[in-house]
């Protein structure tokens, strides 16, 4: 395989607000591939979009990176620390867009309403080339044709608030992919739209990393999209990583108890009709009240007590590419 | 089974107005021309894209929305059927307490001033019961059926989960002892982890007390689990309506069977070959003509534009709008 392209090391990222600290992520680490998807799945207040928003420099205040690091090989085959850039820097705005492309999960406030969209894009294609005013507009009804908009050279002068949901998603993808970035980090890209729209843009997300070997970090709570989409996944619990792997050991051989019960507690198309579904215990705990220990061990069904509720677990390696943070499997 | 709910011809239409005066230059068929029923004990559920009319269609039911026309019967205590539709408000409060609702956010449908046992105990004081101990008997016997523990009686809301929100306003929904409950998007604002919980919890109390469900959701996959027959929606008409087991493995119309195939499959093994729909959902104020699918069906035949085609019966208690139901065969997802 070829070398990574985003090195996630130790990451941890605390929230320090008046009531205490969030450690909203708490020692994350995975490699990202040219070519792959990585799927980062898990519940609210899981880390998984400030994980994201950690890799872009974007985490808001009161939070911050505290320590870890997230290395990026670039164009020229160097390596930048962006764990340790300031996120106001040259270098950092460069990035963001230009080299890592960002996809949110609402389009309607992540686009402008007092903008055109072909504007938008071609601000971004602007700020990371030195087109022409008129070659960028070239190129932003180019981009509207790649992504599937029908009729590209009229709705470049559209407004956002005048396409639909899906439309809206796509141009939102034509702005993240505009300056040909190497990584796109799509977070919750599907969550608001219908199931018939969702196909499409898992669609189209999955040609465009075809056509150009984009590295993709995909970012769900929805772990049927996670299994349509994703080749490497790590599933997340209140900040912490608890397992990772390919995505048919995760689906077929979870040894987490947690990724074991979620999975057995989504609903599915292939249930019998009013089937019961399996659940886990009690709620997410609030994150100034996390569980010392393992965070999951008061639902956990396997809980040890005086070793689960004492340190939080090592991670183990279960197998090649394939290791779990859990008590259940230490040495 | 005795029907609780009988809804006939069901229409919704909201003007659209234009300039100065007002006039109204065009109709939004929200909803138009649904019918369906619903016995005692049984879930039915409204699915389709947004902007389908199903959550028109269960708002008109409530008479939350006025209904431009139609029949919606509902049986009451008494075992007459009324017609809901056509009530004057004097009239619907006897029935209010009889259909209840659950609503999708836990989070702005609880009063954040008022304790758990003040929310649940509310609609038994609007209904007369007016003794202290007796409506907190009620309250406390209202939480242990939801599982929730009494010591949280006189908490707020800000204090308690999605999912605990979620358990709450469900006892509030049951206080009075409904027949039908309807249900918009009751999990879809909930965590996975607890979207099991909830669920379960909605599936035993219909067996324990026999209430009637009508279930708005857009998650194929939760309607399959609580569902005893379902209704496709596009466009302000019902389009196919069957048993749950015979919509999801023998679809009849083409826009069922592409629905399905959209949903994702938690199995990295069954990356299926999906039916993606081109376009999105027509515009419910101009439709296209015939067959208001026919933009986006793989099958449709120069007929499908012309001729509007009727949601006809083709097995028992399977009904299909479809001119071409007869000869299609179309892929459903089979189960286990």
């Amino acid at each position: 395989m070829v070398d990574p392209i985003l090195q996630v090391r130790d990451l941890h990222t605390h929230f320090f607000a008046d009531e205490g600290v969030v450690r909203a992520v708490d020692g994350t680490s995975f490699d990202l591939y040219p070519g792959r998807t990585l799927g980062i799945v898990g519940e609210s207040g899981c880390g998984k979009s400030v994980t994201a928003r950690s890799i872009l420099r974007i985490v808001e205040r009161p939070g911050r990176i505290v320590s870890g690091q997230i290395l990026l090989r670039r164009g020229d085959g160097s390596q930048i620390d962006l764990a340790a850039q300031s996120p106001d820097s040259a270098e950092m705005r460069t990035i963001r867009g230009g080299e890592i492309g960002l996809v949110f999960q609402e389009p309607m406030s992540s686009l402008s309403a007092f903008h055109t969209v072909g504007n938008q894009i071609i601000e971004a294609v602007r700020l990371h080339s030195k087109l022409s005013k008129k070659a960028a507009r070239d190129r932003a009804i180019e981009l509207l044709a790649m992504v599937g908009i029908p009729r590209p050279a009229q709705r470049v002068d559209a407004y956002s608030f005048e396409l639909s949901g899906g439309l809206r998603q796509r141009v939102m993808i034509a702005l993240a992919l505009a300056a040909e970035p190497g990584i796109l980090i799509a977070d919750e890209p599907t969550t608001a739209l219908d199931v018939t729209t969702q196909a499409q843009i898992l669609d189209l997300i999955r040609r465009l990393q075809q056509e150009r070997q984009l590295a993709v970090i995909l970012i769900t709570h929805d772990m049927g999209v996670i299994a349509e989409m994703a080749d490497d996944v790590v599933v997340m619990y209140l900040g912490k990583e608890v397992e990772k792997g390919p995505v048919d050991t995760i689906f077929h051989a979870p040894r987490h108890p947690y990724t074991r019960s979620l999975l057995r507690s989504i609903p599915s198309v292939l249930a019998r009709p009013r089937d019961r579904l399996a659940t886990i215990a009690g709620s997410i705990p609030h994150p100034f009240a996390r569980p010392k220990g393992c965070p999951f061990h008061p639902r956990c069904p396997d809980f040890m007590p005086g070793t689960c509720d004492r340190d939080f677990p090592k991670e183990v390696a279960i197998a090649d590419r394939h290791s779990t943070a859990c008590h259940l499997y230490a040495s | 089974m005795s029907r609780v709910l009988d809804v006939r011809h069901l229409r919704k239409h909201f003007p659209i107005r234009r300039g100065l005066f007002g006039r109204v230059a065009n109709h939004v068929r929200a909803v138009d021309d649904v019918s369906f029923s619903i016995d005692a004990g049984e879930t039915l559920s409204l699915v389709g894209e947004s902007g389908c009319g199903k959550t028109t269609t269960s708002r008109c039911i409530l008479r939350a929305v006025e209904p431009t026309g139609g029949e919606i019967l509902f049986r009451n205590e008494a075992g007459q059927e009324i017609d809901v539709a056509h009530l004057d408000r004097k009239g619907l409060r006897p029935l209010r307490r009889q259909m209840q609702m659950i609503f999708q956010d836990p989070f702005s449908s609880l009063n954040p001033r008022m304790t758990i046992s003040e929310i649940i105990g509310e609609p038994l004081l609007v209904n007369g019961m007016t003794d202290t101990a007796e409506r907190n008997a009620r309250v406390a016997a209202l939480l242990d059926t939801v599982q929730l523990p009494n010591a949280y009686l006189n908490r707020f809301p800000h204090a308690f989960s999605g999912g605990q929100r979620q358990r709450i306003g469900i006892a509030r929904a049951m206080a009075l002892n409904p027949s039908l409950i309807v249900a918009d998007e009751p999990v879809s604002a909930l965590d996975v982890s607890v979207q099991a919980q909830i669920v379960n919890l909605m599936l035993d109390l219909q067996d324990r007390l026999g209430i009637a469900y009508l279930f708005v959701a857009h998650d194929l996959s939760v309607v399959k689990h609580v569902s005893h027959r379902v209704a496709v929606m596009y466009v302000g008409r019902i389009v196919e309506i069957a048993p749950t087991e015979a919509l999801f493995s023998s679809p009849r119309h083409p826009y069922s069977e592409a629905l399905l195939s959209a949903v994702p499959v938690p199995d990295p093994r069954r990356r299926a070959q999906r039916i993606v729909l081109d376009g999105d959902v027509a515009d419910p104020s101009s439709p296209p003509s015939g067959c208001h699918f026919h933009p986006r069906c793989r099958y449709a035949t120069e007929r499908c534009k012309v001729e509007t085609p009727e949601l006809t019966e083709i097995a028992p208690g399977h009904a299909v709008r479809c001119l071409r139901a007869e000869e299609l065969s179309l892929q459903g997802v089979a189960t286990g």
